[in-house]
């Protein structure tokens, strides 16, 4: 196999696997929109990278993670509800983003394209790095405060009652959700990263009985979803980020079909 | 005198200009069963928060004892249909106990049927059972309830005291609860403290159904009705039946 293809594969399954297992607190905590305003900032990330001279995925990270802060300090302030602010921040990001880049100097070796669809058959071993180390990074942490952050994801006053740390691990959360989304940006891009966060844990909610099989099967169909969409943007010739999203899509409308169905005859 | 678990020196609670708690003291000790009563919007739920260090009160001194072990059950939770989540599953999700022990809980507060049901499907009396069994899974010595009864029907509220008084019966474990609910609160409380934003009136039962502040908060007949539930239960008359299912 070609190297590129093997990079697509490899950081293709790592990005589902990562993004399924978070992608069920984003459905639980109801961080949609959160998640989504959090991939326009990586845009103002890259063009800031590409303006200083750092390295784009380390500058995507270091600027989500301010953004996070930011958003969740607009948040708490209220006089705006959440879902507003959420809104403003967004397309604020996205248009400094946009406007940030076209004032780099080689604004014509940009490909806007791929930094909003994602270009996963151009990942590089560096990206690969990036994306092992997060995604272990990520999991551990996962694993580690499994229990903690269920609970507070539960209801906070009982895990405050219980002595959890409420602050301390949403901020945990918000982090690990910051290096998914930059690490996986470069290979999914920024408008696509949301589907993989929300569409295979959203599926994998009709299929669950628990908690931790929710996050195990949302991975798998995250893995099956990529492998069917790579293969079809190979043989078909079509944008392998949207392939993914579209082949996720269709899991979820036969999973949602077939629950109805079920759930009628059960009637 | 042993050290008591909470003690709040003239705590008070302003938010947006408005006083929610105003120069409330209160002791609880290791043996004590304390009720907040008082008026709908109070304070009462928000006191209940602020001594178990929920939200922070922004006057007054507040004390816990060092490694004070707090069962908390909330008024309600509203379990998420966005997760798939069993009542044994959200029981044991408490890094204090065993699967022998939710066993011998779920068999104590009568939800043991219930284990493998989702949280979300569960009635009003199961998941108030549900959230008690949750408290005491906490190992505590102090019980915080809020409104234990609300939502329940006349024969859920009746079964679900029984529960309560069972377990204060045989475990050692200090009661701290906010209730509506003056029957039984008169019956069973040894402090009772009545709330309006601050404390009007505090002491036995007996004590502050004859307070004149108590008779101005809830009505000369409810005092009048109180002191007829305290003589009918000096007769210590046995109760009947077994706690019915939910």
């Amino acid at each position: 196999m070609a190297d590129f293809l093997l990079y697509a594969l490899i950081a293709g399954v790592g990005v589902a696997i990562i993004t399924g297992v978070l992608g069920c607190f984003v459905v639980w905590q109801r961080m949609a929109y959160f998640s989504d305003s959090l991939a326009h900032s990586t845009l103002l990330g890259i063009a800031l990278g590409l303006q200083l001279g750092i390295h784009t995925t380390l500058a995507t990270l270091l600027l989500c993670a301010c953004f996070a802060l930011l958003l969740l300090w607009a948040q708490q302030k209220q006089t705006l509800s959440g879902d507003s602010m959420l809104g403003v921040m967004a397309h604020a990001a996205l248009a400094f983003g946009v406007l940030a880049l076209s004032l780099s100097d080689n604004y014509n070796n940009i490909d806007l394209h791929s930094l909003l669809f994602g270009n996963i058959l151009t990942v590089s071993q560096e990206d690969l790095f990036w994306l092992g180390g997060g995604g272990v990074f990520v999991f551990a942490m996962l694993i580690y405060f499994w229990q903690p952050l269920l609970l507070i994801t539960i209801n906070r006053d009982l895990a405050a009652a219980e002595g959890v740390a409420i602050l301390r691990l949403q901020l945990l959360l918000i982090l690990l959700m910051t290096i998914t989304v930059a690490v996986s940006i470069q290979i999914i891009g920024l408008l696509l990263i949301s589907a993989l966060l929300i569409i295979p844990a959203a599926t994998a909610r009709l299929l669950a009985r628990t908690p931790p099989m929710m996050a195990m099967i949302a991975a798998c169909l995250g893995v099956t979803a990529t492998l069917i969409g790579l293969r079809l943007s190979l043989t078909a010739d079509l944008p392998a980020g949207p392939a993914i999203v579209s082949v996720m899509v269709l899991f979820f409308a036969a999973t949602n079909g077939i629950h109805a169905a079920g759930s009628l005859r059960k009637k | 005198m042993r050290q008591p678990l909470i003690t709040a020196e003239a705590i008070g609670l302003t938010r947006d200009n408005s006083k929610i708690l105003d120069n409330v003291s209160l002791n609880i000790a290791a043996d004590d069963f304390i009720t907040v009563v008082g008026p709908n919007g109070a304070g009462k739920t928000t006191l209940l928060k602020c001594l178990l260090g929920l939200i922070k009160p922004t006057q007054g001194r507040l004390k816990r004892q060092a490694g004070l072990r707090v069962g908390y059950m909330p008024q309600r939770i509203t379990a998420a249909r966005t997760m798939p989540l069993s009542l044994h599953y959200f029981l044991a999700l408490n890094k204090n106990s065993n699967a022998r022990e939710i066993a011998e809980i779920a068999e104590l507060t009568n939800i043991t049927q219930h284990l493998q049901t989702p949280l979300a499907e569960l009635s009003g009396g199961e998941m108030q059972r549900a959230l008690l069994a949750r408290a005491l899974l906490n190992h505590p010595t102090l019980l915080a309830l809020d409104e234990p009864v609300q939502n329940l029907d006349v024969g859920g509220e009746i079964a679900f005291y029984h529960l309560l008084e069972n377990i204060c019966d045989t475990r050692k474990v200090a009661v701290l609860m906010v209730s509506h609910d003056l029957h039984f609160v008169m019956r069973r409380s040894r402090q009772v403290v009545c709330l309006y934003h601050h404390v009007c009136c505090s002491g036995t039962p007996q004590v502050v159904s004859q307070d004149p502040q108590f008779k101005a908060l809830f009505g000369n007949e409810m005092a009048e009705l109180m002191t007829v539930y305290q003589h009918e239960h000096d007769h210590h008359h046995t109760d009947t039946g077994e706690t019915p299912n939910g």
